[in-house]
């Protein structure tokens, strides 16, 4: 069954390989300076070892995926992506499999009655323009600078290809490397609490976690997606939408490299998220265009381009669509169990911690211990009784959530010791025979324990490790 | 593995140079041969045959070695065409002054003294043309911006080499105690040596849009 379910997640990755390379390597392969064989060897290598060596970090493990709550919604929700991706790499146009995942997402959000948070959904749309059009400032910028310094020096024709050509390879190395790390969760994350895999060291010296195999195997299959499909976008990416020169080839890589980097750093995310800028490759295909703006606009084909667009814009929807559908099939017709129900009820402990937080409990009076089967079903309760703002929204939703978590020791010796610190150990040790009726309280009982669970107000870094870590919490100990 | 990339993309480099020494080498043999021959030298004048057509074979070889490594190693595939082009332009330039002195061996042709100076006025503009295209052609590997500096000089020559050459075939039609054929055949040495500055100067014609191709 495990391998049944890991299928959607290899053929996620498959298409992943197939469709992003062609950001790191397209413009390289297209202009010639790089032969396909050779950009495809290297991609696949470092995806590989991105994967394995920093994908496996506690703070990626779960993954967008891991919302999902039933792992066979996750193989539905992974295998509409990577359709929808697939689709699109057929159709030779580039696009991005974390709004894939999304929009795939969506459509299980849609079917299991959860609620879409609509800040993901502006952002998405946000970062089709914002994102391109920072990685057309940072190549037109780039661009500038290298030809200043090519001119300046007098490069000798022969060695500013090597250079360039050096320059291409590092810079597609290095982006290769972080596809693989900043990827690898979203193919593989979901699986690793059903992972059969045990830790294996190599004669000693090197110690190979679950995940990490795990993780290697979606490592694997990225670069197969790589190998095997990947010059039809690359080949739109380097010379469909304009004929690039090595130079301004080199100035592209970099800027999305730039780009996704800037969007990765913790300090500068917390700068471009606070101003609604979520970091998604979309970057290449702006700093093309960049290049091109830069040359007058004349050699950009607009048709090709319009058809990348509307790319963006179909992908999730198609991917939501597809979701939605298959989920309903396999629910109706295979009775698998796609998603874990969940239930909102007032209970006064939720009533308390919603008072506590400062938010008039008065119109929730007729709510009280009433069953709800779906947070939607929950929401238009809410709605009809008072208009409030979404952060409070959110607040009353995550405060009413039923979740029966139960600290057995049974379950205490499945959590992976790898992912938590052993004082975060020891709070959890303490709690054994407790159980929880919200998610809230089983955190409210660690953090009392241990200043090692608690949130901290600043570091958003800390708090996005921390529930992930929580996430994996609740599957372990949900009855 | 990188170093031993570095050196042999060196050596392409001292190739090209080697390449373009040749072409102009090739321009002053024919200097001096048409000089040697004007002399009645005879022995000087088949020394300089023998050189240019020595000279003429290493170019060739450096062409093809040239042309080979750029493909094998698929190297500056966005000028390779066109550097390929200006290689063998130039090396059309350099088999044209083989060719005119060759036919000087061949043909023999009788030039009364006072057409010397005009011939030897012809080959100096023809020869200056050409050595301003090398240059310009080093320019473009070496340093692309200087380019120009050279190339405005190669349609000087070329325009001098058109003024001495209709000037010198008036001469000879105008000079009564010569044969018909005789000036016909005066005629065509002018027209055929003229001929060079031409080519040369559809060479740095080409080369300005390889450089406009480049520009970054």
């Amino acid at each position: 069954m495990f391998a049944f379910f890991l299928s959607s997640g290899l053929f996620l990755g498959w298409s992943l390989g197939a469709n992003d390379a062609s950001n790191v390597f397209g413009t390289a392969v297209g202009s010639k300076m790089i032969r396909f064989k050779t950009a495809a060897i290297c991609c696949s290598i470092f995806i590989i070892l991105g994967s394995v060596l920093s994908g496996a970090g506690a703070s990626h493990t779960l993954g967008k995926l891991g919302s999902v709550n039933a792992i066979a919604g996750a193989f539905i929700v992974a295998f509409a992506a990577a359709l929808s991706v697939y689709l699109m790499t057929r159709m030779r146009f580039p696009v991005s499999t974390s709004q894939a995942i999304v929009g795939a997402i969506i459509g299980w959000n849609i079917f299991s009655g959860s609620v879409t948070d609509t800040n993901s959904l502006t952002k998405i749309v946000i970062t089709w323009v914002a994102c391109p059009a920072l990685a057309a400032v940072f190549a037109i910028i780039l661009y500038k600078i290298v030809v200043f310094v090519i001119l300046h020096f007098n490069i000798y024709m022969f060695r500013q290809d090597l250079l360039t050509r050096w320059g291409l390879l590092l810079v597609g190395a290095f982006g290769s490397y972080s596809l693989g790390a900043n990827n690898i969760a979203n193919v593989m994350g979901v699986f690793i609490q059903v992972s059969p895999f045990t830790d294996i060291s190599i004669f000693g010296v090197f110690n190979l976690s679950s995940a990490q195999q795990l993780f290697f195997i979606g490592g694997v299959a990225i670069a197969v997606g790589v190998l095997t499909y990947s010059r039809r976008v690359m080949e739109t990416v380097g010379e469909g939408i304009m004929q690039l020169s090595p130079v301004a080839a080199f100035a592209v890589v970099s800027a999305h490299s730039l780009v996704l980097f800037l969007f990765a750093s913790q300090g500068l995310e917390r700068f471009l998220t606070s101003h609604g800028l979520p970091a998604i490759p979309l970057a290449i295909v702006g700093a093309v265009i960049g290049i091109g703006l830069l040359k007058g606009g004349r050699g950009i084909r607009w048709r090709t381009l319009g058809g990348i667009t509307s790319g963006w814009v179909i992908t999730p929807i198609i991917a939501g669509v597809f979701s939605l559908l298959s989920l309903f099939f396999l629910q109706n017709v295979f009775h698998q169990n796609t998603y874990q129900p969940m239930t909102y009820k007032l209970t006064p402990a939720a009533i308390a911690r919603i008072k506590e937080a400062g938010i008039s409990t008065q119109y929730l009076v007729g709510l009280a211990d009433k069953d709800f089967d779906t947070a939607v079903q929950f929401n238009k309760e809410l709605d009809k009784r008072v208009k409030i703002d979404s952060t409070q929204h959110n607040f009353i939703l995550s405060s009413t959530e039923i979740d029966q978590l139960k600290i057995t020791q049974a379950a205490i010796d499945k959590v992976n010791t790898d992912w938590i610190s052993p004082e975060q150990l020891n709070a959890l040790k303490k709690l054994k025979g407790r159980s929880f009726e919200h998610k809230w309280q089983l955190v409210q009982a660690l953090g009392g324990e241990t200043p090692a669970w608690q949130f901290s107000p600043n570091d958003r870094y800390h708090n996005d490790e921390l529930n992930n870590r929580l996430a994996n919490l609740y599957s372990i100990f949900r009855q | 593995m990188e170093f031993s990339i570095l050196k042999r993309r060196l050596d392409i480099g001292k190739q090209i140079d080697d390449f373009l020494d040749r072409v102009s080498e090739s321009g002053l043999l024919f200097k001096h041969g048409v000089s040697d021959f004007l002399k009645g030298n005879q022995s000087a004048f088949s020394e300089k045959i023998k050189h240019i057509v020595d000279v003429e074979h290493q170019g060739d070889a450096l062409r093809r070695s040239l042309e080979e490594q750029l493909y094998i190693q698929t190297l500056i595939p966005e000028s390779r065409g066109d550097v390929l082009e200006l290689l063998e332009a130039m090396d059309a330039l350099l088999d044209r002054f083989k060719g005119a002195l060759y036919r000087f061996d061949i043909e023999q042709p009788e030039i009364p003294l006072q057409f010397h100076e005009g011939f030897e006025e012809l080959i100096n503009c023809v020869v200056e043309a050409v050595e301003s295209m090398v240059q310009s052609s080093r320019a473009f590997f070496k340093n692309i911006s200087g380019v120009a500096d050279h190339m405005h000089k190669v349609s000087y020559w070329e325009t001098e080499s058109d003024k001495v050459s209709t000037r010198l075939q008036r001469a000879i039609f105008n000079k009564d105690d010569l044969h018909l054929s005789q000036k016909l055949q005066l005629r065509d040495f002018v027209m055929h040596v003229d001929k060079i500055a031409d080519r040369a100067e559809d060479v740095s014609d080409k080369l300005s849009i390889y450089v406009i191709k480049r520009s970054l």
